[in-house]
């Protein structure tokens, strides 16, 4: 059939109004099935990133900032410290509310929640919350006032900052831990002020953290141009090997390629030895706890994730293009960087993005191979989730994450156009 | 289409049944099982006390091992539901503060051969001491000429110059930079109480921070001394012990000034094997069971009656011998229970920059 006679037939069939009419309607059906068919190939992937990404990264973002331990034990208490101003000195019937809950949750074994939590923002909150418990649970009937129990159990107790840390822990919503993530703290007056210099820490670590990525990012895009050159233009039987020898690394644990670097770069590693029996150096060189461990470390798992993107890009470059290019008198050298180069951005674009975002999440290689001073923000992450259960904290680290990511990403794609990249 | 919808959700309403009666089931015909410490020591125990268990009360038992933090307990048990895990070795402020927050199950001594039949720092509301040991000063007897004489040559790199191993955080290490910054032991904790005793400890640990490599599990320390990566560092006792037993090691001790703990086993909450667990510790509670565990690794044991059952000339290489106890520091619960979020956060500020 040809396509004049496609086009002609409907125009001959839809003449009247009914006919039309039906043919629209079963078109919108066959649209809808279409449509149907779509959804239902799609929706499985949809469901499983929604329960698997965004429900966990929604649910992320509200733990930095709800606040339920302290109200869950003390819920009058939390009450009445909603409803405090905050400047004004705590009256009786707030020591009362606070005294009574303190009493009930150290009966019910409840206290700790409110004893942690305090203890986040107290020095001492936690032995202030739990002596004072194993006090009252002792006191028969109701003291003539409470706020003379409380002040005679501590004196910590009378003073503002305590109040202000209870008014902030009250829920159902805080600010306390995304300030801390950022180094801020709310002081007496209830005002934000920076953190003591001994306590302030994850702004350097963002600092660190990114200056990190960047470094592992361009040692990749140095080492792995010129090989992602090589393995494109190599005869195709060369060319595999190489792919091959490529993508060998990925299919070992990550765990395991991190720790095998320490067994090459310690002092009496292979590395060490091979210096010192080339006579290069004397001595052992430090090369592992350092910085200098996490980059070999870091840049030698990353390295497939650069190297594959700028192949498939160089690969679709057309030769023709370079012998063109030569043929009308450029030098080799000039038509590499201003005929070939040109062509491959959108590789390297996606190559140095990939490496870039995923190494601002790394925890398990410079924790292995790198010393204190080398520790990423996901290390942080790591220790506030599993060794200390501060999650608020976790999370709000979480978010700074996030948000310095995104907002480098923004600038990434400011630069380097990345309407042209396509990552999928 | 309905049809082949309907009967598709069928399938998958099946399914999921299916997976979730599995499980369930699963879930209740778990093996009892038990988290310790790893490397070494949890060979050691393994051979004297899981594989002996299971034939003797043909309980199938499975082991893991873990490197403590509250956190992990807390999300274990926070979630409400079996977190796979029923007996776990804690460290004493993990016991205080789990037991606190209800973590762990209370423990039914007249199931476990009752609380006279232990130590008395063995006995607590939530747990029963496991192990008594130190962290010691230790150091590679073929690689030094002089024998290091306690925490203050730790830090004399002019004479002995090469890196040093510690455990990541602060807990042991500012009181071990107090000690060697010559406070005496009965006054360290006095001291670390102090803003200013907090600042001295950082300050002695700056003194050698380039020097520093730290170590995040048990396993590490023998292996950074095998490895030659560092000339001394801290350690427990019966990892040092095992590497000269086990792999032929020539390393060396100092007892003098080391810091006394005890671990303890406990029950966690969710734990759907609460009966088998109480038969492990009954059976790892009994002195003829306990007295085996120093033969494979160097720590002491809680129960009474044991140690008369220890080969006298091994009884020389535990904690608990009266030569290695002359002088030690008993590691204070209280403080670090206090202190551990706030001195941590410390640490990690002064070791980042």
């Amino acid at each position: 059939m040809s396509s004049a006679s496609v086009e002609v037939a409907p125009r001959q069939t839809v003449r009247t109004g009914a006919e039309a009419a039906r043919l629209r309607r079963d078109l919108r059906r066959a649209g809808r099935r279409r449509q149907l068919a779509a959804i239902a190939l799609v929706l499985p992937l949809f469901l499983f990133l929604m329960f698997s990404f965004l429900v966990p990264i929604a649910d992320m973002l509200r733990r930095s900032v709800v606040d339920p331990d302290l109200a869950a034990a003390w819920p009058n208490a939390a009450v009445v410290l909603r409803a405090w101003d905050r400047s004004s000195p705590p009256d009786e019937a707030m020591f009362a509310a606070l005294g009574r809950d303190i009493r009930a949750s150290a009966e019910a074994r409840t206290i700790a929640g409110p004893a942690r939590r305090l203890n986040y923002a107290l020095s001492d909150g936690r032995s202030l919350v739990m002596n004072t418990g194993r006090a009252l649970r002792k006191l028969q009937g109701e003291p003539a006032s409470w706020r003379d129990t409380l002040m005679s159990e501590d004196p910590a107790w009378g003073k503002q900052k305590t109040w202000i840390a209870l008014a902030h822990a009250a829920g159902p919503l805080t600010d306390f831990y995304l300030l801390t993530a950022v180094d801020l703290e709310r002081d007496a007056a209830d005002r934000i002020t920076s953190r003591p210099p001994d306590q302030s820490l994850y702004l350097t670590v963002l600092q660190r953290t990114a200056l990190m990525s960047v470094s592992v990012t361009l040692l990749c895009l140095l080492l792995g141009y010129p090989l992602a050159y090589y393995v494109a233009n190599a005869p195709a039987r060369s060319a595999n090997l190489l792919m091959i020898l490529v993508l060998l690394p990925l299919w070992t644990s990550l765990l395991v390629r991190s720790a095998a670097w320490i067994v090459l770069l310690q002092d009496q590693g292979l590395v060490n030895d091979l210096l010192r029996a080339s006579g290069l150096t004397d001595g052992p060189v430090r090369l592992i706890y350092n910085r200098i461990g996490v980059l070999i470390a870091m840049v030698h798992v990353q390295l497939p994730f650069m190297v594959l993107p700028i192949i498939a890009s160089m690969k679709a470059v057309p030769p023709a293009y370079m012998r063109a290019a030569v043929s009308l008198g450029a030098h080799p050298a000039i038509a590499f960087f201003r005929v070939y180069m040109p062509q491959t951005f959108p590789g390297v674009a996606a190559g140095t993005l990939l490496v870039f975002i995923m190494s601002l999440g790394y925890y398990v290689t410079p924790a292995l191979v790198g010393g204190a001073n080398d520790q990423m923000l996901a290390y942080f992450i790591a220790y506030y989730t599993t060794s200390s259960a501060n999650w608020g904290l976790a999370a709000a680290l979480g978010v700074l994450l996030l948000v310095a990511t995104a907002i480098l990403y923004a600038l990434y794609a400011r630069l380097t156009n990345l309407g042209q990249i396509r990552l999928g | 289409m309905k049809n082949r919808l309907a009967r598709a959700g069928g399938l998958l309403a099946l399914g999921i049944t299916a997976g979730i009666a599995f499980s369930v089931a699963e879930a209740q015909q778990r093996p009892l099982t038990v988290v310790s410490w790893g490397g070494a020591y949890q060979e050691a125990q393994k051979k004297v006390y899981f594989e002996p268990f299971t034939k003797e009360t043909g309980i199938q038992l499975i082991d893991e091992s873990w490197d403590g933090g509250i956190g992990v307990l807390r999300s274990k048990v926070e979630g409400g539901t079996d977190s796979g895990w029923d007996v776990v070795q804690v460290e004493s402020e993990e016991l205080t503060i789990g037991c606190d927050e209800g973590l762990y199950e209370p423990l039914d001594w007249s199931k476990i051969g009752g609380k006279d039949a232990y130590i008395p720092s063995a006995v607590s509301e939530c747990g029963v001491g496991a192990i008594v040991y130190d962290n010691v000063l230790a150091y590679d007897k073929d690689k030094l000429k002089e024998e290091p004489k306690g925490w203050a040559d730790f830090f004399d790199t002019q004479k002995f110059p090469g890196k040093r191993a510690l455990r990541q955080g602060p807990k042991i290490n500012l009181e071990i930079a107090l000690i060697a910054d010559g406070v005496p032991l009965d006054k360290v904790y006095e001291v670390l109480a102090t803003p200013e005793g907090v600042d001295r400890a950082f300050k002695k640990l700056d003194s050698i921070k380039q020097d520093i490599i730290w170590w995040k599990a048990g396993a590490q320390p023998p292996q950074l001394l095998a490895s030659g990566e560092v000339v001394m560092t801290s350690a427990y006792n019966g990892r040092i012990d095992a590497a000269n037993r086990n792999d032929g090691r020539n390393f060396g001790i100092q007892w003098d000034g080391a810091l006394y703990t005890l671990d303890s086993w406990v029950i966690l909450k969710t734990s759907p094997n609460k009966e088998q667990a109480l038969q492990y510790l009954a059976f790892v509670g009994k002195p003829e069971n306990q007295a085996k565990l120093p033969e494979a690794i160097a720590y002491g044991v809680t129960a009474k009656g044991a140690d008369k059952l220890i080969d006298p000339k091994r009884l020389a290489d535990l904690p608990t011998a009266p030569e290695n106890f002359a002088n030690v520091l008993h590691i204070s619960d209280e403080f670090w229970i206090e202190n551990i979020d706030r001195l941590t956060e410390r640490f990690n500020t002064w070791a980042s920059s």
